[in-house]
C-alpha cells in the first residue's frame, strides 16, 4: 500500500523525485522566541543559538529579523526556512514599498500573510518547519502575534515558541502586566531567558532582545546571563552515590 | 462609413498621437445616465440619474458595494459595469483574506486602471465601455476616485460623468471648495441638487424612483440611502 500515495502535486504515483523535495524534519535549528506587549511597543528576546540535533552548532544565528518599518519576525526551528521566509517577507515589502503611495503593510497584514503561507504549506504537506512570532506597531497600535507550522495562529499580550511556551509563559502568565516599562520589560524577559537557558538543552548563554516602538526596530547585541550553579546539593555529587560522577 | 482612418482598431495609433477606440470608449460613458460623487473629509456620496429600458421595466441600477468600505457608480455600459464590479468585489476580498485588512483604495484603483489600460493595447480586446466613480474609505481617510476606460485614473473632491453632467458640474465647480468640511446632510443635499440640475437639463422633473444616492464615512458602512429618506430630505430642501 506504501507505493499508492498522493505526491504534494496532487497526482498519485510511487516514489517520485518530488518526495525528496518535502520538509519531513528539521535540521538546524533555533530554540524558543520570548516576545512582551510593553508601553512603548514590543520586546522579543532569543538566543543566537543554532543546533543541528543535540549539538549546539551554531553560535550566533541571529532568529529575530525587522520586516518593513512597523515589524520585528522572530522564529525558532528550521533555520533554513527562516530564511526563506524572509526572502517572502523581503519580496512583500519590496513590492509594498514600490507602490510609493504613503500606505504600508502593518504588523496585522504581514501576520496573517504569514498565516496564509504557513497553512497553505501545510496543506501541502511541505511546511515551513518554524514556529513564528510576529511584533510591531503601526499608528500608536502595538501588535503580537504567532503562527505555527501548520498555521495556527492567534495574537495575545505574551508569546513564546517551543520550549518558551511550557516555562515562560507561566511566568509571563503571573508577572505581566499592561504598559510595562522597558526596564521591567527586559528584567521580565531575563527572567523567562534564564529559566529557558538552566532548562532547555538546546539553549545557549547568548540573548539578543529586539525591540519595536513607532520611532522603529531596533536589535540589541548579544549578552550573556549571569547564571547560578553554587547550590549546596552542587557541591558534593558522590554523596549520595560514592563512585558517580 | 468610418469616422477615421485609424480608429479601425484599438492597436492603431493615429498621426496625431490620439487611439480613437479609446476616446470612442470615452464616449460610451458619456452616452450613458449621470453619475455623481462629492466627498467631504469624513464622507462620500454617490449619486446616479438612473434609465429605464421602457416604461415597463424598473430603473436599471448604476450604484453598487463593493464592500462595507467601498462602492462604486458606474457610467455607460452597464453589462462592462458588472464585470468590473465583480473585479472590484474580488480584489477587495482577495487582499482582506491575505492581509485581515482592508485594501488601500488607491490601490484597488490603480489595479483597476492595469486592467482597463491591458484592454487599450490587446488585439483581442476592446476597452471596458464603463466610467468609475470609487468611493472609498481606509487609513488614510476617505477618497474618491475616477476610473476611465483609457486606464488613467485621478482622485477627486467632486465628479459628474455621463450624459447631461455639464450642468451638474457647473454646479460642483462653484462649490467643491467648501466641500471638507460640508457636514454629511449638506454633502446629499448638494448630490440632489447635482441630480436636480441634470434632469432640469434634460427637462424633466426630480423623480426619487430614477435616481439613487449612496453614502460611505469613515464610520459609516457603504449604503444606499432609501428612496424616503431623500423624498424628506429633498422637502425639507424646498421648504427652506
Amino acid at each position: 500500500m506504501e507505493n499508492m500515495f498522493v505526491n504534494p502535486s496532487g497526482e498519485c504515483d510511487s516514489k517520485s523525485a518530488a518526495d525528496s523535495e518535502r520538509t519531513l524534519y528539521p535540521y538546524v535549528t533555533g530554540t524558543s522566541v520570548v516576545a512582551v506587549k510593553y508601553k512603548d511597543g514590543i520586546l522579543m528576546a532569543s538566543d543566537t543559538g543554532g543546533s543541528y540535533g543535540s549539538t549546539l552548532r551554531y553560535k550566533s544565528v541571529e532568529r529575530m529579523k525587522a520586516i518593513g518599518k512597523h515589524s520585528v519576525l522572530g522564529a525558532s526551528g528550521e533555520i533554513s526556512d527562516f530564511q526563506e521566509i524572509l526572502r517572502y517577507l523581503d519580496e512583500l515589502i519590496l513590492y509594498d514599498n514600490m507602490w510609493d503611495d504613503g500606505n504600508s503593510l502593518g504588523p496585522k497584514e504581514v501576520h496573517n500573510y504569514l498565516n496564509r503561507v504557513m497553512y497553505n504549506r501545510r496543506n501541502k504537506f511541505n511546511p515551513l518547519w518554524n514556529s513564528l512570532v510576529l511584533g510591531g506597531m503601526k499608528n500608536g497600535q502595538k501588535y503580537l502575534g504567532m503562527v505555527s507550522m501548520i498555521g495556527v495562529h492567534f495574537e495575545d499580550n505574551h508569546v513564546a515558541t517551543g520550549f518558551g511556551n511550557h516555562l515562560a509563559r507561566p511566568i509571563l502568565r503571573d508577572e505581566w502586566h499592561e504598559d510595562m516599562s522597558f526596564e521591567e520589560a527586559v528584567k521580565l524577559l531575563e527572567k523567562c531567558m534564564l529559566v529557558l537557558l538552566y532548562r532547555d538543552r538546546s539553549a545557549i548563554n547568548k540573548i539578543q532582545i529586539a525591540q519595536v516602538t513607532e520611532a522603529g526596530f531596533k536589535i540589541f547585541q548579544p549578552y550573556a546571563l549571569k547564571t547560578f550553579w553554587g547550590f549546596s546539593a552542587f557541591e558534593n555529587p558522590s554523596k549520595g552515590a560514592v563512585g558517580t560522577w | 462609413m468610418l469616422r477615421n482612418q485609424y480608429d479601425t482598431d484599438v492597436m492603431t495609433w493615429s498621426p496625431m498621437g490620439r487611439l480613437f477606440q479609446v476616446e470612442y470608449a470615452m464616449d460610451a460613458v458619456k452616452q450613458g445616465g449621470a453619475a455623481f460623487g462629492l466627498r467631504s473629509r469624513s464622507h462620500v456620496v454617490l449619486a446616479s440619474v438612473d434609465r429605464a429600458v421602457s416604461g415597463l421595466s424598473f430603473h436599471q441600477r448604476k450604484i453598487f458595494k463593493i464592500d462595507d468600505r467601498t462602492g462604486v457608480a458606474m457610467a455607460g455600459l452597464a453589462a462592462d459595469g458588472r464585470v468590473v464590479l465583480q473585479y472590484l468585489a474580488s480584489e477587495c476580498i482577495n487582499y482582506s483574506f491575505v492581509y485581515e485588512s482592508p485594501i488601500p483604495v488607491s490601490r484597488l484603483v490603480a489595479r483597476l486602471a492595469d486592467k482597463a489600460q491591458a484592454c487599450t493595447m490587446l488585439s483581442l480586446k476592446r476597452p471596458y465601455g464603463v466610467g468609475c466613480l470609487v468611493a472609498g474609505t481606509d487609513e488614510s481617510g476617505v477618497h474618491l476616485y475616477y476610473n476611465c476606460p483609457s486606464g488613467d485614473y485621478f482622485e477627486c473632491q467632486a465628479f459628474a460623468i455621463g450624459s447631461h453632467s455639464q450642468a451638474a458640474k457647473v454646479c460642483l465647480e462653484r462649490e467643491f471648495e467648501t466641500f471638507n468640511d460640508r457636514p454629511r446632510e449638506e454633502l446629499i443635499q448638494r448630490a440632489l441638487l447635482a441630480i436636480t440640475e441634470t434632469l432640469r437639463w434634460q427637462g424633466k422633473e426630480f423623480d426619487s424612483s430614477s435616481c439613487t444616492v449612496a453614502i460611505l464615512g469613515e464610520n459609516e458602512a457603504f449604503h444606499v440611502i432609501s428612496r424616503s429618506v431623500i423624498e424628506q430630505l429633498v422637502d425639507s430642501s424646498k421648504a427652506t
